[in-house]
């Protein structure tokens, strides 16, 4: 019952490929943006660090590069062994995160990673990737028919919101936030109804007032310094007011490269990590921002195009939510230090100073170059080679 | 197969609008973007410089105070302070005991430095103690290795090097209290201080500057990256007063152990060459901060320490104010010089009796004799004749009842009483008998050694109305003109009348049986012509007067008749006058005349007139250093 797809060439029409035909498809102009991206970041991060590589910009080249041969590592790999393996890497990610959650007890503080001696590993950066392949994996083999099924609709949620609360509680509002976000486009670019995305987000603006009640303290003092941080300057405000201060005073072409003062004099809260944005705002001003803003849009396209190419949903599913993961992190993150969004802890992807989240987000373009490079095989609703 | 295909159709429909929404929020990022960086770009500007710079004021050096030839009275004087920055020591703890070995640091101190250390950036220093010993300065830095995070730190501070001499009418400075706040920004300078009392407060605008300021970049935490921009200020300006310190010191030193106030004047001028007020006090103490004890004794001593006799001790001026009641009498033309007057040693009036100083009487008395022997009788008569408000009158022409306008604060006024004034303040009319008693000075009638002096100057430069001043030059805010040669206003007194009352004073020191007669000056050219009082401060009784009037020196010294003596000279071109009074001292012609006689022997010795043009006063103590 085969049926031969006119637009694949046919030495590629085939379940397995050879490493050299992987290679020939490695996609370097996605390399390439990344590595722009992640360049802007080194001359930040060199800049705040008053033109030292010291101790931050270092570092940071180390982890692209190992991040890089990684990513590679993770494209060639065939897709179909990542959704053979997505619910392990979802289980392994859950236990971790379990595990995490039982330290940050016995610790009496919240505890967010663990400690592997040469990285500081954060299972929620983990499982964002994991519950992506896994979302894949489990709609993969949904027909039409069964995603319409609300019982269908049990084992995904549960999927989700398990880590989600996890995640909640370590406190990390911005990670929990991120999955569920990113889930949601899973369900929807899956096929869920759309009158039921009504339904739930109705139901959760309800919601609201009961969970305000479930927020740390901190957390509901950032939701309302958010709504007026002028309130509180030198507090929780203070962070928010100095970033749009430092931002806005860049104007439109900026104070020049290593020349941003606000940031130099430490009016800037943790200009290497959730505030870098601003700095390099600061320093290249609304120019600087727009190329930035632009080079992010330009691996999002890609993301797209990828998952369109792609004849398998479980490939599609996994380029598209990682494409969406990596947008939900510039997006808030940009939104928060433009006083959009309250301020939650996330990093800027690739740029921000920090070794989990650019690794996840490199092991995660691998996954969709791997998709890319396995784009015509198609896959059985049970994993297999064939439909 | 199928399914697949249809599910890859609406996969990319869904994908369509997901990117569209995305595409939005990216739209919203870089409208925000667009306002915060061009639309508010300004607003934002101006923050992040506010954020940056500090601007910090700079305190200029008060102005100096001077003598008349160019002594200090009031310079700065380095202050050092030993501070502590304790970010830089291993432990505050250590650097402080490692200090205590080497200078004295006291227990208040300590308790004090941790207290601040807690309220402060562990980058700002705090001060340990001021004032520190040259001595003591050289110690720190010869162990500065072993004192981590400790520096030393040159201030200002107000010293008066001549100490008590002429701390009435320099004033003393110090810290600025809320009411007190005029505007000028330096005043909220920590540390900074401002003229109280004297000249320092008069003329504190003038000697205080302008600020200038220091432009600076400073951190989120404050701390100082560098300096962008350094404005001096303007140096106060200096101060030369009209004072002889040398004439001062030694009208102090005339004066000793008594409580009394001296005023030498330039009758043409208005200079004011002397003002000693005793007892003194040291000016310098404030600045150090007195002891309660110190306090305590400064301001319960009977002798008024603290104040400035001078200007601010009111007392009756007894005889000396004669000469006003012989003035009113003959502008009034109510008496002929020549009219005589018959003294019994008293004058009946009514069924009352008035005495006069002297029991056993004068005899016939005109107006230069009633002067010269002070003859209470002859005034007595005179008083009646003019009337008491004719005399008022005179006592104010001449500078009595009202400030005299000196350049000082806390000048008091005095009182001249009339009918309106007593019916005032004591809701009384006036008794004839008043009359008499405050026509001697006596009574109501009140005055500063200041106004004594003044109304002698006014006497002696032919009734023209003089004002004392301190401050050679006309002082304003931001400059110090030359003082113009003065024009006073005429007060409208014949010529006629001020020659008989001078000539009247003339006697008193130089005719013998007058009453300074034994405190004239005899060097030739430096004639005094004065005039004597003596206030009564108690009442002597009926009964006293029978069985015959203490002495002075009978009575406890609160008791004792308050001496006065007024006088100008040289005699032949007045050039100065004088005003002595010696609180509860006894008699004006035993205690207070031989003083002036001194003091004014100097003061002609000194011939202020030439001395003031070629300024080479040597200073009082060569030790001295203008700082």
């Amino acid at each position: 019952m085969l049926r031969p797809l006119p637009r694949t060439p046919s030495r590629l029409n085939r379940t397995e490929m050879s490493m050299r035909d992987k290679i020939w498809q490695i996609n370097w102009s996605l390399i390439a943006v990344l590595t722009a991206i992640a360049g802007v970041g080194f001359a930040t991060l060199y800049s705040a660090a008053q033109g030292s590589i010291e101790p931050w910009a270092f570092k940071q080249m180390i982890r692209f590069a190992i991040g890089i041969g990684l990513m590679i590592s993770v494209a060639m790999i065939d897709l179909r062994f990542w959704m053979r393996h997505a619910y392990t890497f979802y289980a392994i990610a859950f236990v971790l995160l379990v595990l995490v959650e039982l330290k940050g007890t016995i610790g009496m503080g919240a505890q967010r990673w663990i400690d592997l001696g040469f990285i500081q590993l954060q299972p929620s950066e983990i499982m964002k990737i994991a519950l992506i392949l896994s979302l894949a994996r489990y709609f993969h083999g949904a027909g039409q028919q069964e995603i319409g099924r609300p019982l269908f609709l049990i084992p995904p949620l549960i999927m989700v919101f398990t880590p989600a609360i996890l995640v909640l509680k370590q406190p990390d509002l911005g990670t929990a936030m991120m999955l569920v976000m990113s889930s949601g486009a899973l369900f929807f670019m899956a096929g869920v109804r759309m009158w039921k995305f009504v339904v739930v987000i109705a139901g959760a603006g309800a919601a609201v007032p009961v969970a305000w009640q479930f927020l740390r303290e901190y957390q509901k003092k950032r939701v309302l310094i958010f709504m007026n941080p002028e309130d509180d300057p030198l507090g929780a405000g203070y962070h928010i007011t100095q970033s749009k201060i430092a931002l806005g005073s860049g104007g439109v072409f900026g104070k020049g490269y290593m020349m941003g003062t606000q940031s130099r004099l430490n009016f800037l809260p943790e200009k290497q990590t959730d505030f870098i944005f601003t700095m390099f705002a600061e320093e290249w001003g609304m120019m600087g921002g727009l190329v930035l803003l632009g080079l992010y849009a330009l691996l999002l396209a890609y993301g797209y195009a990828i998952a369109i190419r792609c004849r398998s949903q479980f490939g599609r599913l996994v380029a598209h939510g990682i494409a969406t993961t990596f947008f939900l992190y510039f997006f808030i993150n940009t939104a928060m230090v433009m006083g959009l969004v309250p301020v939650v802890g996330v990093p800027l992807p690739l740029i921000s100073y920090g070794g989990t989240a650019m690794l996840s987000l490199l092991v995660g373009w691998g996954l969709v170059m791997s998709a890319y490079i396995h784009r015509d095989i198609p896959i059985s609703r049970r994993g297999m080679g064939e439909d | 197969m199928y399914h697949d295909n249809d599910r890859s159709k609406l996969f990319s429909r869904r994908a369509m609008m997901l990117a569209g929404g995305k595409a939005g929020l990216m739209g919203a990022l870089a409208a925000r973007m667009y306002y915060l960086q061009v639309m508010e770009a300004d607003k934002y500007a101006v923050q992040a410089e506010d954020n940056r710079i500090s601007t910090r004021l700079l305190a200029p050096p008060r102005g100096l105070i001077l003598d008349r030839n160019g002594i200090a009275m009031a310079v700065n004087q380095h202050n050092y302070r030993v501070m502590v920055v304790p970010e830089q020591t291993p432990s505050l703890d250590y650097t402080l005991d490692a200090l205590a070995k080497i200078i004295a640091i006291g227990d208040g101190d300590r308790s004090r430095i941790h207290k601040e250390v807690r309220r402060r950036r562990s980058f700002v220093p705090l001060s340990v103690r001021e004032n520190l010993t040259w001595e003591e300065v050289a110690r720190v830095e010869v162990n500065a290795a072993d004192l981590p995070g400790v520096v030393i730190d040159v201030g200002q501070s107000r010293y008066y090097p001549l100490e008590s001499l002429g701390a009435h009418i320099l004033g003393y400075v110090s810290a600025v209290s809320e009411n007190e706040l005029s505007g000028d920004p330096l005043e909220e300078l920590p540390g900074f201080r401002i003229g109280k009392g004297g000249v320092e407060r008069i003329y504190d605008m003038a000697l205080r500057g302008r600020h200038g300021t220091s432009t600076l970049e400073v951190n989120s935490v404050g701390r100082v990256i560098r300096e962008l921009e350094r404005k001096e200020g303007e140096p106060g300006l200096d101060l030369n007063l009209t004072l002889d310190m040398k004439l001062q010191e030694y009208a102090a030193q005339r004066l000793g152990e008594e409580s009394a106030a001296v005023v030498v004047m330039d009758i043409h001028t208005g200079d004011v060459v002397v003002m000693a007020s005793t007892p003194s006090f040291d000016p310098n103490s404030f600045n150090r901060g007195l002891s309660n004890e110190e306090w305590k004794d400064l301001s319960t001593n009977p002798r008024s320490p603290l104040t400035n006799k001078a200007i601010g001790g009111t007392f009756a001026p007894g005889s000396t104010f004669k000469m006003l009641t012989a003035l009113a009498a003959l502008e009034a033309r109510d008496i002929t010089p020549e009219m005589r007057v018959f003294c019994s040693g008293h004058t009946q009036l009514g069924s009352l009796k008035f005495h006069c100083w002297k029991k056993e009487g004068h005899g016939a008395q005109d107006l230069v004799t009633g002067i010269k022997n002070s003859c209470d009788v002859y005034f007595y008569e005179i008083a009646r004749r003019v009337g008491y408000e004719k005399i008022a009158e005179m006592a104010k022409k001449f500078g009595l009842g009202a400030p005299t306008g000196i350049d000082l604060p806390g000048e008091k006024s005095g009182i001249i009483p009339n009918k309106a004034w007593k019916k005032a303040t004591l809701k009384q009319p006036w008794y004839p008998g008043e009359t008499l008693v405050n026509a001697i000075g006596q009574g109501y009638v009140t005055a500063t050694a200041m106004q004594l002096a003044t109304m002698t100057a006014r006497i002696a430069n032919g009734g023209y109305a003089v004002v004392p001043h301190v401050a050679r030059d006309q002082i304003s805010e931001k400059s110090a003109k030359s003082r113009a040669t003065p024009s006073w206003p005429s007060l409208d007194v014949s010529r006629q009348s001020l020659a008989l009352v001078r000539k009247g004073m003339f006697a008193v020191s130089n005719e013998p049986g007058g009453t300074a007669y034994k405190a004239r000056i005899t060097q030739e050219g430096m004639w005094l012509s004065g005039k004597t009082g003596s206030a009564q401060v108690r009442r002597i009784t009926l009964r006293e007067r029978e069985t015959g009037v203490k002495k002075n020196d009978q009575l406890p010294w609160k008791e004792r008749d308050h001496a006065l003596f007024v006088a100008y000279a040289p005699e032949e071109s007045p050039r100065y006058s004088i005003a002595v009074i010696v609180e509860h001292g006894g008699g004006g012609s035993a205690v207070a005349a031989p003083i002036a006689r001194d003091i004014m022997i100097e003061v002609q010795k000194r011939d202020m007139a030439r001395v003031a043009t070629d300024a080479s006063g040597e200073p009082l103590n060569p030790d001295l250093r203008r700082f």
